[in-house]
Protein backbone atom coordinates (compact mmCIF):
# COMPACT_ATOMS: atom_id res chain seq x y z
CA UNK A 1 0.00 0.00 0.00
CA UNK A 2 1.28 3.51 -0.66
CA UNK A 3 1.96 5.49 2.49
CA UNK A 4 1.02 8.81 0.94
CA UNK A 5 -1.56 9.28 -1.82
CA UNK A 6 -2.11 12.62 -3.55
CA UNK A 7 -5.16 13.42 -5.65
CA UNK A 8 -5.92 16.13 -8.20
CA UNK A 9 -9.71 16.24 -7.94
CA UNK A 10 -10.49 17.32 -11.48
CA UNK A 11 -13.73 17.19 -13.43
CA UNK A 12 -16.48 18.37 -11.08
CA UNK A 13 -17.55 21.27 -13.30
CA UNK A 14 -17.52 19.05 -16.41
CA UNK A 15 -19.59 16.43 -14.54
CA UNK A 16 -22.22 19.08 -13.78
CA UNK A 17 -22.19 20.46 -17.34
CA UNK A 18 -22.82 16.99 -18.80
CA UNK A 19 -25.93 16.71 -16.62
CA UNK A 20 -27.14 20.22 -17.39
CA UNK A 21 -26.51 21.24 -13.78
CA UNK A 22 -24.71 24.33 -12.43
CA UNK A 23 -21.00 23.95 -11.51
CA UNK A 24 -21.94 24.17 -7.81
CA UNK A 25 -23.75 20.81 -8.05
CA UNK A 26 -20.60 19.28 -9.46
CA UNK A 27 -18.52 20.57 -6.55
CA UNK A 28 -21.04 19.28 -4.02
CA UNK A 29 -20.97 15.87 -5.68
CA UNK A 30 -17.18 16.09 -5.50
CA UNK A 31 -17.35 16.50 -1.72
CA UNK A 32 -19.14 13.16 -1.49
CA UNK A 33 -16.33 11.49 -3.47
CA UNK A 34 -13.77 13.03 -1.13
CA UNK A 35 -15.59 11.77 1.96
CA UNK A 36 -15.63 8.26 0.51
CA UNK A 37 -11.93 8.44 -0.33
CA UNK A 38 -11.03 9.66 3.19
CA UNK A 39 -12.95 6.71 4.64
CA UNK A 40 -11.26 4.20 2.36
CA UNK A 41 -7.77 5.58 3.06
CA UNK A 42 -8.39 5.38 6.80
CA UNK A 43 -9.69 1.82 6.49
CA UNK A 44 -6.86 0.57 4.25
CA UNK A 45 -3.95 1.96 6.23
CA UNK A 46 -2.90 4.82 3.97
CA UNK A 47 -1.24 7.30 6.27
CA UNK A 48 -1.47 10.55 4.33
CA UNK A 49 -3.96 11.80 1.76
CA UNK A 50 -3.20 15.12 0.07
CA UNK A 51 -5.92 16.62 -2.08
CA UNK A 52 -5.67 19.51 -4.51
CA UNK A 53 -8.81 21.43 -3.59
CA UNK A 54 -8.01 24.86 -5.05
CA UNK A 55 -4.96 26.00 -6.99
CA UNK A 56 -3.52 29.51 -7.17
CA UNK A 57 -4.60 29.56 -10.85
CA UNK A 58 -8.21 28.90 -9.80
CA UNK A 59 -8.50 32.44 -8.42
CA UNK A 60 -9.05 33.55 -12.02
CA UNK A 61 -12.28 31.51 -12.27
CA UNK A 62 -15.60 33.43 -12.27
CA UNK A 63 -16.09 35.29 -8.99
CA UNK A 64 -19.38 33.53 -8.26
CA UNK A 65 -17.76 30.09 -8.58
CA UNK A 66 -14.82 31.08 -6.34
CA UNK A 67 -17.17 32.47 -3.68
CA UNK A 68 -19.26 29.33 -3.83
CA UNK A 69 -16.17 27.16 -3.40
CA UNK A 70 -14.95 29.18 -0.40
CA UNK A 71 -18.38 28.84 1.16
CA UNK A 72 -18.43 25.12 0.40
CA UNK A 73 -15.04 24.58 2.08
CA UNK A 74 -16.30 26.36 5.20
CA UNK A 75 -19.53 24.39 5.35
CA UNK A 76 -17.84 21.04 4.81
CA UNK A 77 -15.04 21.57 7.33
CA UNK A 78 -17.44 22.90 9.97
CA UNK A 79 -19.75 19.96 9.41
CA UNK A 80 -17.04 17.30 9.34
CA UNK A 81 -14.92 18.53 12.25
CA UNK A 82 -16.57 16.23 14.75
CA UNK A 83 -16.30 13.28 12.36
CA UNK A 84 -12.60 13.95 11.94
CA UNK A 85 -12.04 13.73 15.67
CA UNK A 86 -14.10 10.59 15.95
CA UNK A 87 -12.33 8.87 13.06
CA UNK A 88 -8.83 9.95 14.05
CA UNK A 89 -8.32 12.22 11.01
CA UNK A 90 -5.80 15.01 11.35
CA UNK A 91 -6.38 17.91 9.00
CA UNK A 92 -3.74 20.32 7.68
CA UNK A 93 -3.81 22.89 4.93
CA UNK A 94 -1.05 23.96 2.57
CA UNK A 95 -1.06 26.98 0.29
CA UNK A 96 -1.27 30.74 0.50
CA UNK A 97 -3.99 31.12 3.13
CA UNK A 98 -3.67 34.94 3.13
CA UNK A 99 -5.92 35.07 0.04
CA UNK A 100 -8.71 33.10 1.70
CA UNK A 101 -11.67 34.79 3.42
CA UNK A 102 -10.88 35.59 7.07
CA UNK A 103 -13.66 33.33 8.33
CA UNK A 104 -12.24 30.37 6.40
CA UNK A 105 -8.71 31.11 7.65
CA UNK A 106 -10.00 31.09 11.25
CA UNK A 107 -11.89 27.87 10.71
CA UNK A 108 -8.90 26.14 9.12
CA UNK A 109 -6.67 27.16 12.04
CA UNK A 110 -9.25 25.86 14.48
CA UNK A 111 -9.53 22.58 12.55
CA UNK A 112 -5.75 22.13 12.45
CA UNK A 113 -5.39 22.77 16.18
CA UNK A 114 -8.27 20.59 17.28
CA UNK A 115 -7.18 17.61 15.16
CA UNK A 116 -3.40 17.81 15.51
CA UNK A 117 -3.19 14.83 17.83
CA UNK A 118 -5.25 12.53 15.61
CA UNK A 119 -3.11 9.86 14.04
CA UNK A 120 -5.17 7.44 11.94
CA UNK A 121 -5.07 9.47 8.72
CA UNK A 122 -3.47 12.80 7.91
CA UNK A 123 -5.64 14.72 5.43
CA UNK A 124 -3.70 17.54 3.79
CA UNK A 125 -5.83 19.98 1.84
CA UNK A 126 -4.05 22.13 -0.71
CA UNK A 127 -5.98 25.40 -0.97
CA UNK A 128 -4.69 28.41 -2.94
CA UNK A 129 -1.62 26.26 -3.56
CA UNK A 130 1.07 26.51 -6.22
CA UNK A 131 3.98 24.08 -6.44
CA UNK A 132 6.24 26.78 -7.85
CA UNK A 133 5.35 29.25 -5.09
CA UNK A 134 5.96 26.52 -2.50
CA UNK A 135 9.51 26.13 -3.80
CA UNK A 136 9.99 29.93 -3.93
CA UNK A 137 8.87 30.41 -0.31
CA UNK A 138 11.20 27.59 0.79
CA UNK A 139 14.04 29.37 -0.98
CA UNK A 140 13.09 32.70 0.62
CA UNK A 141 13.03 31.12 4.04
CA UNK A 142 16.45 29.52 3.52
CA UNK A 143 17.88 32.83 2.25
CA UNK A 144 16.67 34.60 5.40
CA UNK A 145 18.30 31.96 7.58
CA UNK A 146 21.58 32.34 5.70
CA UNK A 147 21.36 36.14 5.98
CA UNK A 148 20.73 35.88 9.73
CA UNK A 149 23.70 33.58 10.16
CA UNK A 150 21.54 30.65 11.36
CA UNK A 151 22.92 28.42 8.60
CA UNK A 152 25.85 28.63 6.18
CA UNK A 153 25.51 28.57 2.40
CA UNK A 154 27.27 25.17 2.38
CA UNK A 155 24.56 23.74 4.66
CA UNK A 156 21.91 24.09 1.95
CA UNK A 157 21.03 20.69 0.53
CA UNK A 158 17.97 18.92 -0.84
CA UNK A 159 16.87 17.79 2.62
CA UNK A 160 16.90 21.35 3.89
CA UNK A 161 14.75 22.53 0.99
CA UNK A 162 12.29 19.68 1.64
CA UNK A 163 12.05 20.71 5.28
CA UNK A 164 11.09 24.24 4.25
CA UNK A 165 8.34 23.16 1.85
CA UNK A 166 4.72 23.37 2.99
CA UNK A 167 4.51 19.57 3.12
CA UNK A 168 7.02 19.40 5.99
CA UNK A 169 3.97 19.09 8.27
CA UNK A 170 3.66 15.50 7.00
CA UNK A 171 5.51 12.46 8.27
CA UNK A 172 6.16 11.42 4.62
CA UNK A 173 6.08 14.59 2.55
CA UNK A 174 6.50 12.91 -0.84
CA UNK A 175 3.52 11.06 -2.30
CA UNK A 176 4.03 7.48 -3.47
CA UNK A 177 1.04 7.71 -5.78
CA UNK A 178 -0.58 10.65 -7.53
CA UNK A 179 -4.07 10.21 -8.98
CA UNK A 180 -5.55 12.70 -11.39
CA UNK A 181 -9.13 12.29 -12.49
CA UNK A 182 -10.98 13.44 -15.62
CA UNK A 183 -8.43 12.05 -18.07
CA UNK A 184 -6.24 15.17 -18.16
CA UNK A 185 -2.55 14.23 -18.36
CA UNK A 186 -1.00 17.14 -16.47
CA UNK A 187 0.32 18.05 -13.02
CA UNK A 188 -1.11 21.59 -13.06
CA UNK A 189 1.44 23.10 -10.66
CA UNK A 190 0.76 20.61 -7.85
CA UNK A 191 3.52 19.36 -5.51
CA UNK A 192 6.23 19.70 -8.13
CA UNK A 193 9.25 18.90 -5.92
CA UNK A 194 7.43 16.25 -3.94
CA UNK A 195 6.35 14.25 -7.02
CA UNK A 196 9.93 13.42 -8.09
CA UNK A 197 9.46 9.65 -7.72
CA UNK A 198 5.71 9.35 -7.37
CA UNK A 199 3.87 6.87 -9.55
CA UNK A 200 1.33 8.78 -11.62
CA UNK A 201 -2.10 7.33 -12.34
CA UNK A 202 -4.51 9.07 -14.67
CA UNK A 203 -8.13 8.05 -14.32
CA UNK A 204 -10.67 8.81 -17.06
CA UNK A 205 -13.45 9.15 -14.46
CA UNK A 206 -14.58 12.65 -13.54
CA UNK A 207 -14.01 13.41 -9.86
CA UNK A 208 -17.64 12.98 -8.69
CA UNK A 209 -17.64 9.54 -10.39
CA UNK A 210 -14.36 8.46 -8.73
CA UNK A 211 -15.33 5.84 -6.19
CA UNK A 212 -14.10 2.65 -4.58
CA UNK A 213 -13.71 0.73 -7.86
CA UNK A 214 -11.63 3.46 -9.45
CA UNK A 215 -9.47 3.82 -6.34
CA UNK A 216 -8.86 0.05 -6.25
CA UNK A 217 -7.79 0.22 -9.92
CA UNK A 218 -5.29 2.96 -9.09
CA UNK A 219 -3.91 1.02 -6.12
CA UNK A 220 -3.60 -2.18 -8.19
CA UNK A 221 -1.70 -0.28 -10.86
CA UNK A 222 0.61 1.12 -8.17
CA UNK A 223 1.26 -2.31 -6.70
CA UNK A 224 2.27 -3.72 -10.08
CA UNK A 225 4.89 -1.10 -10.71
CA UNK A 226 8.58 -1.64 -10.11
CA UNK A 227 10.14 1.41 -8.48
CA UNK A 228 13.88 1.61 -9.20
CA UNK A 229 14.77 5.22 -8.23
CA UNK A 230 17.36 5.38 -11.02
CA UNK A 231 19.26 2.23 -10.16
CA UNK A 232 18.70 -1.30 -11.51
CA UNK A 233 16.77 -4.12 -9.92
CA UNK A 234 19.23 -6.86 -8.90
CA UNK B 1 -13.14 21.14 -38.34
CA UNK B 2 -14.20 18.59 -41.02
CA UNK B 3 -10.91 19.18 -42.89
CA UNK B 4 -8.99 18.58 -39.67
CA UNK B 5 -10.93 15.36 -38.99
CA UNK B 6 -10.32 14.07 -42.52
CA UNK B 7 -6.69 15.01 -42.10
CA UNK B 8 -6.47 12.88 -38.97
CA UNK B 9 -7.95 9.88 -40.85
CA UNK B 10 -5.30 10.21 -43.56
CA UNK B 11 -2.65 10.41 -40.86
CA UNK B 12 -3.85 7.16 -39.29
CA UNK B 13 -3.78 5.34 -42.66
CA UNK B 14 -0.35 6.68 -43.46
CA UNK B 15 0.92 5.64 -40.03
CA UNK B 16 -0.26 2.05 -40.58
CA UNK B 17 1.67 1.87 -43.86
CA UNK B 18 4.77 3.45 -42.36
CA UNK B 19 4.77 1.17 -39.34
CA UNK B 20 4.52 -1.86 -41.67
CA UNK B 21 7.67 -0.73 -43.46
CA UNK B 22 9.44 -0.04 -40.16
CA UNK B 23 8.53 -3.25 -38.34
CA UNK B 24 8.80 -5.77 -41.19
CA UNK B 25 12.63 -5.96 -41.19
CA UNK B 26 12.74 -6.00 -37.36
CA UNK B 27 10.41 -9.00 -37.13
CA UNK B 28 12.33 -10.83 -39.85
CA UNK B 29 15.66 -10.17 -38.16
CA UNK B 30 14.66 -10.68 -34.54
CA UNK B 31 15.62 -14.33 -34.57
CA UNK B 32 19.03 -13.76 -36.11
CA UNK B 33 20.93 -12.13 -33.28
CA UNK B 34 22.54 -8.78 -32.74
CA UNK B 35 24.81 -8.50 -35.75
CA UNK B 36 22.04 -8.42 -38.34
CA UNK B 37 20.10 -5.94 -36.20
CA UNK B 38 23.10 -3.63 -36.04
CA UNK B 39 23.57 -3.95 -39.79
CA UNK B 40 19.96 -3.00 -40.45
CA UNK B 41 19.98 -0.09 -38.03
CA UNK B 42 23.13 1.23 -39.65
CA UNK B 43 21.61 0.85 -43.08
CA UNK B 44 18.45 2.72 -42.20
CA UNK B 45 20.57 5.66 -41.10
CA UNK B 46 23.01 5.67 -44.01
CA UNK B 47 22.26 6.60 -47.58
CA UNK B 48 21.00 3.44 -49.25
CA UNK B 49 22.59 2.68 -52.56
CA UNK B 50 20.08 0.07 -53.75
CA UNK B 51 17.24 1.19 -56.00
CA UNK B 52 14.56 -0.48 -53.85
CA UNK B 53 15.89 1.12 -50.71
CA UNK B 54 15.85 4.52 -52.39
CA UNK B 55 12.23 4.18 -53.50
CA UNK B 56 11.21 3.02 -50.01
CA UNK B 57 12.89 5.98 -48.41
CA UNK B 58 11.36 8.45 -50.82
CA UNK B 59 7.88 6.94 -50.35
CA UNK B 60 7.99 6.94 -46.54
CA UNK B 61 9.52 10.41 -46.59
CA UNK B 62 6.68 11.64 -48.80
CA UNK B 63 4.03 10.11 -46.51
CA UNK B 64 5.67 11.63 -43.47
CA UNK B 65 5.82 15.09 -45.08
CA UNK B 66 2.10 14.86 -45.90
CA UNK B 67 1.28 13.91 -42.34
CA UNK B 68 3.35 16.74 -40.90
CA UNK B 69 1.67 19.20 -43.27
CA UNK B 70 -1.69 18.17 -41.86
CA UNK B 71 -0.42 18.35 -38.27
CA UNK B 72 1.01 21.81 -38.90
CA UNK B 73 -2.52 23.08 -39.49
CA UNK B 74 -2.96 22.84 -35.73
CA UNK B 75 -0.77 24.18 -32.91
CA UNK B 76 2.75 22.74 -33.11
CA UNK B 77 4.51 22.20 -29.77
CA UNK B 78 7.55 24.41 -29.31
CA UNK B 79 9.33 22.27 -26.70
CA UNK B 80 9.16 18.48 -26.23
CA UNK B 81 11.09 16.46 -23.64
CA UNK B 82 11.84 12.73 -23.67
CA UNK B 83 12.67 10.25 -20.91
CA UNK B 84 14.42 7.59 -22.98
CA UNK B 85 13.53 4.55 -20.89
CA UNK B 86 13.80 0.90 -21.89
CA UNK B 87 17.16 0.46 -23.68
CA UNK B 88 18.32 -2.27 -21.33
CA UNK B 89 15.01 -4.13 -21.50
CA UNK B 90 15.18 -3.87 -25.29
CA UNK B 91 18.67 -5.44 -25.30
CA UNK B 92 17.51 -8.25 -22.99
CA UNK B 93 14.43 -8.88 -25.16
CA UNK B 94 16.54 -9.24 -28.30
CA UNK B 95 19.52 -11.04 -26.72
CA UNK B 96 21.85 -8.13 -27.34
CA UNK B 97 24.73 -6.86 -25.25
CA UNK B 98 23.87 -4.04 -22.87
CA UNK B 99 25.78 -1.49 -24.96
CA UNK B 100 23.83 -2.52 -28.08
CA UNK B 101 20.58 -1.61 -26.35
CA UNK B 102 21.88 1.89 -25.70
CA UNK B 103 23.18 2.13 -29.30
CA UNK B 104 19.75 1.15 -30.59
CA UNK B 105 18.39 3.83 -28.28
CA UNK B 106 20.70 6.40 -29.85
CA UNK B 107 19.54 5.41 -33.33
CA UNK B 108 15.94 5.84 -32.17
CA UNK B 109 16.84 9.25 -30.77
CA UNK B 110 18.14 10.39 -34.16
CA UNK B 111 14.86 9.40 -35.81
CA UNK B 112 12.78 11.13 -33.17
CA UNK B 113 14.89 14.30 -33.35
CA UNK B 114 14.45 14.30 -37.11
CA UNK B 115 10.67 14.07 -36.72
CA UNK B 116 10.62 16.85 -34.12
CA UNK B 117 12.65 19.29 -36.14
CA UNK B 118 10.87 18.41 -39.39
CA UNK B 119 7.50 19.16 -37.80
CA UNK B 120 8.76 22.49 -36.48
CA UNK B 121 9.49 21.75 -32.84
CA UNK B 122 12.27 24.17 -31.93
CA UNK B 123 13.42 22.80 -28.54
CA UNK B 124 13.98 19.16 -27.66
CA UNK B 125 15.19 18.05 -24.22
CA UNK B 126 16.35 14.52 -23.46
CA UNK B 127 17.05 12.80 -20.14
CA UNK B 128 20.34 11.16 -21.04
CA UNK B 129 21.67 10.39 -17.56
CA UNK B 130 20.22 10.99 -14.11
CA UNK B 131 22.38 11.70 -11.05
CA UNK B 132 20.57 8.68 -9.56
CA UNK B 133 22.01 6.51 -12.35
CA UNK B 134 25.43 6.77 -10.72
CA UNK B 135 24.02 4.15 -8.30
CA UNK B 136 24.11 1.57 -11.11
CA UNK B 137 26.93 -0.94 -11.52
CA UNK B 138 30.22 0.85 -12.36
CA UNK B 139 30.65 -1.05 -15.62
CA UNK B 140 27.24 0.07 -16.86
CA UNK B 141 27.99 3.68 -15.90
CA UNK B 142 31.31 3.39 -17.78
CA UNK B 143 29.56 1.94 -20.86
CA UNK B 144 27.17 4.89 -20.84
CA UNK B 145 29.94 7.47 -20.42
CA UNK B 146 31.97 5.86 -23.24
CA UNK B 147 28.90 5.81 -25.45
CA UNK B 148 28.29 9.47 -24.66
CA UNK B 149 31.82 10.40 -25.76
CA UNK B 150 31.42 8.40 -28.96
CA UNK B 151 28.05 9.96 -29.76
CA UNK B 152 29.15 13.52 -29.01
CA UNK B 153 31.87 13.02 -31.65
CA UNK B 154 29.31 11.65 -34.11
CA UNK B 155 26.93 14.53 -33.48
CA UNK B 156 29.62 17.04 -34.37
CA UNK B 157 30.53 15.39 -37.67
CA UNK B 158 29.76 17.17 -40.91
CA UNK B 159 27.01 14.81 -42.04
CA UNK B 160 25.24 14.64 -38.68
CA UNK B 161 21.79 15.89 -37.74
CA UNK B 162 23.34 18.69 -35.69
CA UNK B 163 25.10 20.15 -38.70
CA UNK B 164 22.24 19.39 -41.09
CA UNK B 165 19.66 21.24 -38.99
CA UNK B 166 21.92 23.84 -37.35
CA UNK B 167 21.24 22.59 -33.84
CA UNK B 168 22.66 24.29 -30.78
CA UNK B 169 23.67 21.81 -28.07
CA UNK B 170 23.21 22.50 -24.38
CA UNK B 171 24.36 20.04 -21.74
CA UNK B 172 22.16 20.56 -18.73
CA UNK B 173 23.02 19.35 -15.26
CA UNK B 174 25.69 19.22 -12.60
CA UNK B 175 28.63 18.94 -15.01
CA UNK B 176 31.09 18.89 -12.10
CA UNK B 177 30.01 15.27 -11.46
CA UNK B 178 31.30 14.14 -14.85
CA UNK B 179 34.80 12.79 -15.31
CA UNK B 180 37.29 15.25 -16.84
CA UNK B 181 37.34 13.79 -20.34
CA UNK B 182 33.53 13.70 -20.63
CA UNK B 183 33.20 17.22 -19.23
CA UNK B 184 35.77 18.54 -21.70
CA UNK B 185 33.97 16.87 -24.62
CA UNK B 186 30.68 18.33 -23.42
CA UNK B 187 32.09 21.84 -23.10
CA UNK B 188 33.73 21.58 -26.48
CA UNK B 189 30.45 20.49 -28.09
CA UNK B 190 28.63 23.46 -26.57
CA UNK B 191 31.33 25.83 -27.76
CA UNK B 192 31.34 24.48 -31.32
CA UNK B 193 27.55 24.69 -31.66
CA UNK B 194 27.10 27.96 -29.78
CA UNK B 195 26.55 29.93 -32.98
CA UNK B 196 23.82 27.62 -34.28
CA UNK B 197 20.54 29.36 -33.79
CA UNK B 198 17.81 27.48 -35.62
CA UNK B 199 17.07 24.60 -33.27
CA UNK B 200 18.09 23.57 -29.77
CA UNK B 201 18.85 20.18 -28.23
CA UNK B 202 19.16 20.13 -24.45
CA UNK B 203 20.87 17.00 -23.15
CA UNK B 204 20.35 16.48 -19.44
CA UNK B 205 23.47 14.83 -18.04
CA UNK B 206 23.95 14.27 -15.13
CA UNK B 207 20.72 15.79 -14.01
CA UNK B 208 17.95 15.68 -11.48
CA UNK B 209 15.32 18.32 -11.04
CA UNK B 210 15.86 18.56 -7.29
CA UNK B 211 19.57 19.17 -7.91
CA UNK B 212 18.67 21.86 -10.43
CA UNK B 213 16.37 23.57 -7.92
CA UNK B 214 19.02 23.24 -5.20
CA UNK B 215 21.56 24.91 -7.48
CA UNK B 216 19.09 27.73 -8.25
CA UNK B 217 18.37 28.19 -4.51
CA UNK B 218 22.10 28.30 -3.69
CA UNK B 219 22.75 30.88 -6.37
CA UNK B 220 19.74 32.97 -5.30
CA UNK B 221 20.97 32.90 -1.68
CA UNK B 222 24.49 33.80 -2.75
CA UNK B 223 23.20 36.75 -4.79
CA UNK B 224 21.05 37.91 -1.91
CA UNK B 225 24.01 37.68 0.49
CA UNK B 226 26.22 39.62 -1.93
CA UNK B 227 23.51 42.26 -2.31
CA UNK B 228 23.05 42.59 1.49
CA UNK B 229 26.79 43.03 1.93
CA UNK B 230 26.94 45.62 -0.82
CA UNK B 231 24.08 47.59 0.78
CA UNK B 232 25.81 47.38 4.17
CA UNK B 233 29.03 48.78 2.72
CA UNK B 234 27.25 51.56 0.82
CA UNK B 235 25.00 52.75 3.63
CA UNK B 236 27.22 52.35 6.64
CA UNK B 237 26.40 50.62 9.92
CA UNK B 238 24.11 53.25 11.52
CA UNK B 239 21.48 53.09 8.79
CA UNK B 240 22.06 49.43 8.13
CA UNK B 241 19.15 47.96 10.11
CA UNK B 242 16.42 50.17 8.62
CA UNK B 243 17.84 49.98 5.14
CA UNK B 244 18.25 46.22 5.27
CA UNK B 245 14.64 45.50 6.17
CA UNK B 246 13.33 47.88 3.49
CA UNK B 247 15.71 46.60 0.84
CA UNK B 248 15.00 43.03 1.86
CA UNK B 249 11.30 43.49 1.27
CA UNK B 250 11.90 44.88 -2.21
CA UNK B 251 14.50 42.24 -3.07
CA UNK B 252 12.86 39.22 -1.47
CA UNK B 253 13.32 36.09 -3.54
CA UNK B 254 10.47 35.55 -5.99
CA UNK B 255 9.56 32.74 -8.35
CA UNK B 256 11.22 34.58 -11.26
CA UNK B 257 14.52 34.81 -9.33
CA UNK B 258 14.71 31.04 -9.01
CA UNK B 259 13.57 30.43 -12.59
CA UNK B 260 16.29 32.54 -14.14
CA UNK B 261 18.92 30.54 -12.25
CA UNK B 262 17.66 27.13 -13.36
CA UNK B 263 19.82 25.16 -15.78
CA UNK B 264 16.72 24.93 -18.01
CA UNK B 265 16.31 28.72 -18.21
CA UNK B 266 17.73 28.37 -21.74
CA UNK B 267 14.47 26.78 -22.90
CA UNK B 268 10.86 28.00 -22.97
CA UNK B 269 7.93 26.30 -21.21
CA UNK B 270 7.61 22.60 -21.82
CA UNK B 271 4.66 21.52 -24.01
CA UNK B 272 4.91 17.73 -23.99
CA UNK B 273 6.84 15.27 -21.83
CA UNK B 274 7.09 11.76 -23.25
CA UNK B 275 8.35 8.77 -21.28
CA UNK B 276 8.79 5.49 -23.14
CA UNK B 277 8.46 1.93 -21.80
CA UNK B 278 5.10 2.52 -20.16
CA UNK B 279 6.40 3.76 -16.81
CA UNK B 280 4.29 6.66 -15.58
CA UNK B 281 6.55 8.68 -13.34
CA UNK B 282 8.88 11.63 -13.78
CA UNK B 283 11.93 10.15 -12.03
CA UNK B 284 13.10 13.58 -10.93
CA UNK B 285 13.07 15.02 -14.45
CA UNK B 286 11.90 18.56 -15.21
CA UNK B 287 9.58 18.63 -12.18
CA UNK B 288 9.52 22.42 -12.09
CA UNK B 289 9.01 22.77 -15.84
CA UNK B 290 6.30 20.13 -16.23
CA UNK B 291 3.65 21.95 -14.21
CA UNK B 292 1.42 22.61 -17.23
CA UNK B 293 2.73 20.29 -19.94
CA UNK B 294 0.98 17.33 -21.54
CA UNK B 295 2.27 13.97 -20.28
CA UNK B 296 2.39 10.87 -22.48
CA UNK B 297 3.73 7.43 -21.62
CA UNK B 298 3.51 4.92 -24.47
CA UNK B 299 4.26 1.28 -23.63
CA UNK B 300 6.95 1.01 -26.34
CA UNK B 301 10.54 0.70 -25.17
CA UNK B 302 12.69 3.62 -26.25
CA UNK B 303 14.37 1.91 -29.27
CA UNK B 304 10.87 0.87 -30.43
CA UNK B 305 9.41 4.36 -30.26
CA UNK B 306 8.34 5.39 -33.73
CA UNK B 307 6.54 7.93 -35.82
CA UNK B 308 3.19 6.56 -34.66
CA UNK B 309 3.91 7.45 -31.04
CA UNK B 310 5.29 10.84 -31.95
CA UNK B 311 2.26 11.76 -34.03
CA UNK B 312 -0.10 10.46 -31.33
CA UNK B 313 1.62 12.63 -28.72
CA UNK B 314 1.26 15.70 -30.93
CA UNK B 315 -2.40 14.90 -31.68
CA UNK B 316 -3.16 14.57 -27.93
CA UNK B 317 -1.40 17.86 -27.33
CA UNK B 318 -3.47 19.53 -30.06
CA UNK B 319 -6.73 18.12 -28.62
CA UNK B 320 -5.94 19.43 -25.11
CA UNK B 321 -4.66 22.71 -26.50
CA UNK B 322 -8.10 23.55 -27.97
CA UNK B 323 -9.79 22.68 -24.65
CA UNK B 324 -7.43 24.86 -22.65
CA UNK B 325 -7.63 27.73 -25.11
CA UNK B 326 -11.44 27.59 -24.85
CA UNK B 327 -11.21 27.54 -21.04
CA UNK B 328 -8.81 30.45 -21.06
CA UNK B 329 -11.17 32.51 -23.26
CA UNK B 330 -14.08 31.78 -20.91
CA UNK B 331 -12.20 33.39 -17.98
Amino acid sequence: MPRHVAVIMDGSARWARRRGLPASSGHEAGVRSLKELVELCGKWGIRILTVFAFSSENWSRPKAEVEFLMGLFERVIEFELQNFSREGVRISTIGDSSRLPKSLQKLLNKAECSTKDNSRLHLVVAVSYSGKSDIAQACKSIAHRVRDGLIQLEDIDEELIEEELATSCCEFPCPDLLIRTSGELRLSNFLLWQLAYAELFFSEALWPDFGKAEFVEALRSFQQRLRRYGSRES
Amino acid sequence: MKTERNGHVYIVCALVVLEFYRLLPLTVLSGNGGSLMRFFLRKTMETESSVTGGYRRRFTGFLRKCMFSVLSMGPVPNHIAFIMDGNRRYAKKRNLQLGEGHRAGFASLMWILGYCYELGVKYVTIYAFSIDNFKRRPNEVQVLMDLMLEKIDELLKEESLVRQYGIQLYFIGNLKLLSDNVREAVERAMEITAKNNKLVLLICVPYTSTDEILHAVEESCQDKLDHSQAVKQTNGSTDHCNQTSQEDHEHDIKVVDIEKRMYMAAAPDLDILIRSSGETRLSNFLLYQSDKCQLYSPAALWPELGLWHFVWAVLSYQRSYSYFEKKRKQL
